[in-house]
């Protein structure tokens, strides 16, 4: 699904240049979820930018479900990002003047999906993470918890190739990411591709793969078999 | 797709993010909103200015030349300067047949001449009134509008019948307690007319309103006859028809007069004229000046309006960058977040401009109405109103001003990279 081959990216900062990225090399496989893990500095939201396509590699390949990613319009870009990926963010970043229901959508609207289906859509998958009932409500009027399911929820409704989060559980209280865990391997077992970046370890257990991170290359990459959130909610 | 000016998901886009603004989105959109109201209030009244002015000329035929004799100022053909002459009604037969495109010519004398008043007594009652000799055609160049009566017509002419025809101003004088003036006989300079009709000349605004109600119309023959006047013609009004201009046949008229009265043909001063048609063309002109001016007022004050606008919307850009990042993320092109920005200061300013032209009607409508209820035909001021092609073109203002107010904004949103989104506080 995902391939990346000596990966390259550095920032200019004034005269000095920043290499953040030393050469990835990187598979992900359909139907895995993977974490990625480092400390701050340690390039690790780079890579997620490169792999969300928000960012471009100075050097190397990136290949997404066999279609290169490089040098792309942004429209092009655009069109990828939405056809290809979902993307979950820590601070949820719903649009707060929207209701749930209308934000689950977005993605769709962007597809050019008409509003009734994009409504079908969007509420079967607000069903999906349980907020149903919820459709109509104003962001500020959920919770933390309910925020980010439906932000998983509007990841989900173009029905992407890859789900990337970053820091999902981040903004959230223990028990209340454990639920949101418990909801990201629901959707792994059925078959969707997941990376998430995370500096919390046990957060990082209750996925399949672990890939350490530092100084711009990967240090560790190691299957592991996940903890089920189930049995700490 | 998504770019459809039509789309009904677009505007719901737009009018989501409007009211996520409200208080804002009021104060900067009043900025349009005074600058068209200011505009459109600005053309009406320059338009109920020229409404009052050219009230004046209501019901009168403006394509028209009048004509009188004067002193003769050069010696021709033997005949010395200083000469004294007087025109005749087959000058009027002359002109008719040998000058194409006009319409009426019409001699007409005045009792006393110009500027006299002539004593008119009806019972006890006297006054003093301007008395015209004129045939029937003069009610096609002067709006006579009778209100009880008749009008003159051929066969007063014809059997030189001693009526008349008076204005509201000479009955209300002469008939006091209400008394019918129709069918009774008032006396000019001792000499009996019957009164046939009562005229209220419309418009005539400016000095000499109540002047021109206190006039009295007796046929051109009997004029003659009654006053011992010959065939002479104190002066002519010669109107052209719609396709000629009278300016253009005035020289041609001034020419054939000076060949028949034997006046040297650089004689300009011989022939008294004044030229009705030039005039309202000139005083036509000042008001397209006018107009001009109201609409580079109007136009100023809206361009600020716009800045206004444009500003905001750049502001409301700054503070929705991660807003616009998301939806980046989630797929939006840049030709949908530029196409958002600028259907939204469109809709912004077309909003907010429809407003400002609504108030204005609104205004003008009230003033139309204390307008109308103060009926008074000296007022320099009448009917303030706006055409339609006027508020086209304002509407025509305002989608550009609206396009170019979301220019700026939209290209600094499209330059948010989605990246923006990711970005955690």
């Amino acid at each position: 699904m995902i391939e990346i081959k000596d990966l390259h990216k550095s920032y200019q900062m004034g005269s000095n240049s920043l290499h953040v990225l030393k050469g990835i090399n990187f598979n992900v496989k359909k139907g895995e979820l993977v974490s990625i893990m480092g400390s701050s500095g340690s390039g690790k939201s780079t890579l997620l930018n490169i792999l969300g396509i928000l960012d471009e590699a100075d050097e190397g390949s990136y290949i997404l479900d066999n279609t290169s990613i490089k040098n792309l319009s942004e429209k092009i870009a655009a069109e990828y990002r939405n056809k290809f990926l979902g993307f979950i963010f820590q601070s949820f970043n719903l649009i707060n003047y929207k209701n749930a229901i209308d934000n689950v959508a977005l993605p769709l609207y962007y597809q050019g999906v008409g509003r009734k289906e994009r409504n079908d859509k969007a509420l079967h998958y607000l069903e999906k993470v349980g907020l149903a009932n919820w459709a109509t409500h104003l962001p500020n009027e959920l919770s933390g918890g309910q925020k980010q399911r439906v932000a998983i929820a509007r990841a989900l409704a173009s029905d992407p190739k890859v789900l990337l989060a970053d820091e999902p559980t981040g903004a959230l209280d223990t028990k209340t990411s454990y639920e949101v865990m418990e909801l990201i391997q629901n959707i792994n077992d059925e078959g969707k591709t997941i990376l998430l970046v995370t500096h919390e370890p046990d957060i990082a257990q209750m996925t399949k793969r672990i890939v350490d991170l530092k100084d711009g290359l990967i240090i560790n990459d190691t299957r592991i078999e996940p903890v089920k959130a189930k049995a700490h909610v | 797709m998504n770019s459809n000016l039509f789309n009904k998901d677009l505007w719901k886009e737009i009018i989501e993010s409007i009211r996520s603004n409200g208080f804002r989105t009021i104060i900067t959109a009043f900025g349009v909103f005074w600058g068209i109201f200011i505009l459109v209030l600005l053309l009406a009244a320059s338009n109920g200015l020229k409404n009052g002015i050219l009230r004046a000329f209501d019901g009168t035929a403006t394509n028209t030349v009048f004509v009188w004799a004067q002193g003769i100022s050069k010696s021709y053909k033997g005949l010395p300067k200083g000469r004294r002459y007087q025109f005749d009604v087959k000058d009027a037969e002359a002109i008719r047949r040998n000058i194409k495109g006009l319409e009426t010519v019409s001699p007409r004398n005045r009792l006393g001449g110009y500027g006299a008043a002539n004593s008119v007594q009806y019972k006890l009652n006297s006054g003093s009134y301007s008395v015209y000799g004129d045939y029937p055609e003069i009610s096609t160049q002067q709006s006579l509008g009778i209100q009880a009566g008749r009008f003159m017509n051929y066969s007063d002419i014809e059997s030189n019948r001693k009526v008349a025809i008076i204005g509201v101003g000479v009955k209300n004088e002469l008939f006091t307690n209400g008394e019918d003036a129709l069918s009774k006989y008032i006396k000019i300079q001792g000499v009996s007319f019957k009164v046939v009709g009562i005229y209220k000349k419309m418009g005539s605004g400016g000095g000499d309103a109540i002047e021109k109600q206190r006039e009295i119309y007796i046929p051109f023959t009997t004029y003659d006859q009654a006053f011992n006047n010959g065939s002479k013609v104190g002066f002519f009004a010669i109107t052209a028809d719609d396709n000629h201009t009278i300016t253009s046949l005035k020289e041609p008229i001034l020419a054939l007069l000076r060949e028949r009265h034997n006046i040297h043909p650089e004689d300009k001063r011989a022939i008294g004229n004044f030229d009705l048609f030039e005039m309202f063309n000139n005083i036509s002109g000042l008001f397209i000046a006018l107009t001009g001016v109201a609409y580079f007022v109007g136009f100023l004050i809206l361009i600020s309006g716009i800045i206004g606008i444009s500003n905001i919307m750049l502001i409301v850009i700054k503070e929705r960058t991660k807003e616009i990042g998301v939806r980046r993320a989630l797929g939006a092109t840049p030709a949908n977040i530029r196409s958002q920005v600028l259907i939204e200061s469109l809709f912004l300013t077309i909003i907010s401009g429809m407003a400002g032209v609504s108030f204005a009607a609104f205004l003008i409508a009230i003033l139309n109405f204390i307008l109308d209820k103060i009926d008074d035909p000296d007022m320099m001021f009448a009917n303030p109103s706006v055409s339609l092609i006027n508020i086209a073109l304002a509407l025509f203002i305002l989608t550009i001003c609206g396009l170019l107010a979301g220019l700026i904004p939209a290209q600094t949103a499209i330059k948010i990279k989605p990246i923006e989104a990711l970005r955690n506080e």
